[in-house]
């Protein structure tokens, strides 16, 4: 049934956690009470009522962050069969890694001079 | 190598002379662990929020919660009960089907990591080959999330929280896996079974804290960073941004986040223990006692008290562990959100490859005590 072994414990206990949220909010909801009035169903922007809505298009700073994960992320992706492979093969895989990080450090170190892990 | 107790084994081996097929047996088997291992992880989030109060309490020269049962030992069961009878306030302009998502995205993988998490040589749910790589990809869901409850709520506070919640979980997931990298490599596996056997040859010497001590402090950085505790609970913080992400969530799916980010802070300490302190190892290898006291390693009687005190050691690891974060709460003032990304992209990051590197450079000049 499954080409990889172990791997049915997986798909049996992602349905056994689906059981905690969906017990927790069903048995909630026979027990909660409910319909105290609209107010209760504002927004809660400290008391006030709220101005505009958050739905709006602002400048999100963390986009320079969310590009560059990708590039390490993927980069770390490709290193886990090195590193779980390292004690095959040698001295020559040492060498390839190496040269394989530092072209991403040059990236690393351009976005950084360029400004991209700045704040402000 | 020890085989240690092997219940699946003599479970279905008992349950088969009854007369029930092989296939059966290990479909009556496989919840069991699972629902054993969920009961534990809510245990676990129980005992623990009530450690945080207590040693708080003490940080602070309080006594804490006291009349609830013994200790106040019940009080964080009154909190559950409370959060269940709590009415479900959704905001009128919020999107009611993303809205209930979000929490239940934040729970699942947490408890779905764990699968991984072993508490003795046959003692896991099941030893997935994959192993610590799963639980980087699981904890990588969360942020989906947060990311999603943040924007579903339609207040401004919950979208910063969420964004930052984001922000944060990205840039510390790459110093994580790369500490986790060095470790695999150490191994030759990823299975955390396998990380380990690797270090429970030798007693406390053999720990992989001694052999990796740079990545021991990346990781525990970054495993804090990814629980949003404090030093970086930034995208809760309530003196800026209310609650971050949770200001609008109210009852169950509050709880819901509450029991997320607890579990999450247990199954960290897990981790560092597994996969830096030896797991479920004691300080003396167990073999060598076994021979001081002239009994064989695989008697029976041995074999439960070895299983019984690894169980037992891994939890005193992880606990210790959480003692530590919930010391370093009231020890540490909160970072500000650029102080927090410098950290994460410019000091843990680069840090995190040269660990790498040399762990690979000294594996190739000292191949015995770098796992071969």
């Amino acid at each position: 049934m499954f080409v990889l072994s172990g791997y049915e414990y997986l798909l049996g206990f992602l349905l056994v956690c689906s059981l905690v949220p969906a017990l927790a909010l069903s048995a909630s909801k026979l027990l909660r009470p409910s319909g105290r009035g609209p107010e209760r169903r504002i927004t809660y922007e400290s008391g006030m009522e709220p101005i505009g809505g958050a739905w709006i298009q602002f400048n999100i700073r963390y986009y320079m962050f969310a590009l560059i994960f990708v590039i390490f992320d993927v980069e770390t992706v490709f290193l886990y069969p090195w590193a779980v492979a390292f004690h095959l093969l040698g001295l020559l895989a040492f060498v390839e890694a190496l040269i394989f990080i530092a072209i991403l450090v040059v990236a690393l170190v351009y976005a950084w001079r360029k400004g991209a892990l700045e704040w402000s | 190598m020890d085989v240690g107790i092997d219940l699946e084994g003599s479970f279905i081996q008992s349950v088969t002379d009854l007369g029930v097929p092989a296939g059966a047996a290990k479909a009556i088997w496989m919840p069991l662990p699972m629902i054993l291992m969920l009961i534990g992880a809510t245990v676990g989030v129980l005992v623990t929020t009530w450690l945080e109060r207590k040693i708080s309490a003490a940080a602070q020269q309080r006594i804490g919660p006291e009349y609830m049962g013994p200790f106040g030992l019940l009080v964080p069961v009154a909190d559950g009960l409370k959060l269940v009878f709590k009415e479900d306030v959704v905001p009128a302009k919020a999107d009611p089907l993303l809205f209930t998502l979000g929490p239940i995205l934040v729970v699942i993988p947490v408890f779905l990591s764990y699968l991984i998490v072993p508490f003795g040589q046959n003692l896991a749910i099941a030893n997935v080959g994959t192993g610590v790589f799963l639980w980087i990809a699981l904890s990588s869901v969360q942020p989906i999330g947060l990311l999603m409850s943040g924007y579903a709520s339609n207040n401004k506070y919950s979208l910063l929280g969420g964004l930052r919640a984001a922000a944060q979980s990205i840039s510390y997931e790459i110093p994580l896996a790369l500490a986790v990298l060095a470790i695999a490599m150490m191994s030759n596996s990823l299975s955390t079974i396998d990380i380990v056997e690797q270090q429970s040859e030798y007693g406390l010497l053999g720990w992989n804290v001694w052999r990796q001590p740079i990545g021991f402090i990346i990781f525990w950085i970054a495993a804090l960073a990814e629980c949003e505790r404090l030093p970086f609970d930034l995208p809760e913080a309530e003196e800026e941004l209310v609650a971050g992400y949770q200001t609008e969530y109210a009852g169950m799916k509050f709880g819901l986040f509450y029991l997320g980010s607890y579990v999450n802070l247990v199954l960290s300490a897990l981790l560092v223990a597994v996969l830096y302190l030896g797991g479920w190892s004691l300080p003396i290898p167990i073999s060598m006692v076994a021979g001081w006291l002239g009994v064989s390693e695989t008697s029976p009687w041995l074999e439960i008290i070895d299983a019984s005190l690894g169980i037992t050691m891994t939890i005193l690891k992880a606990y210790f562990l959480v003692f530590l974060a919930i010391l370093l709460r009231w020890t540490v003032p909160r970072v500000r959100i650029d102080q927090l990304l410098d950290l994460g992209w410019k000091f843990l990051l680069p840090v995190a490859l040269v660990n790498l590197l040399l762990t690979a450079a000294l594996k190739l000049a000292f191949p015995i005590a770098f796992g071969g």
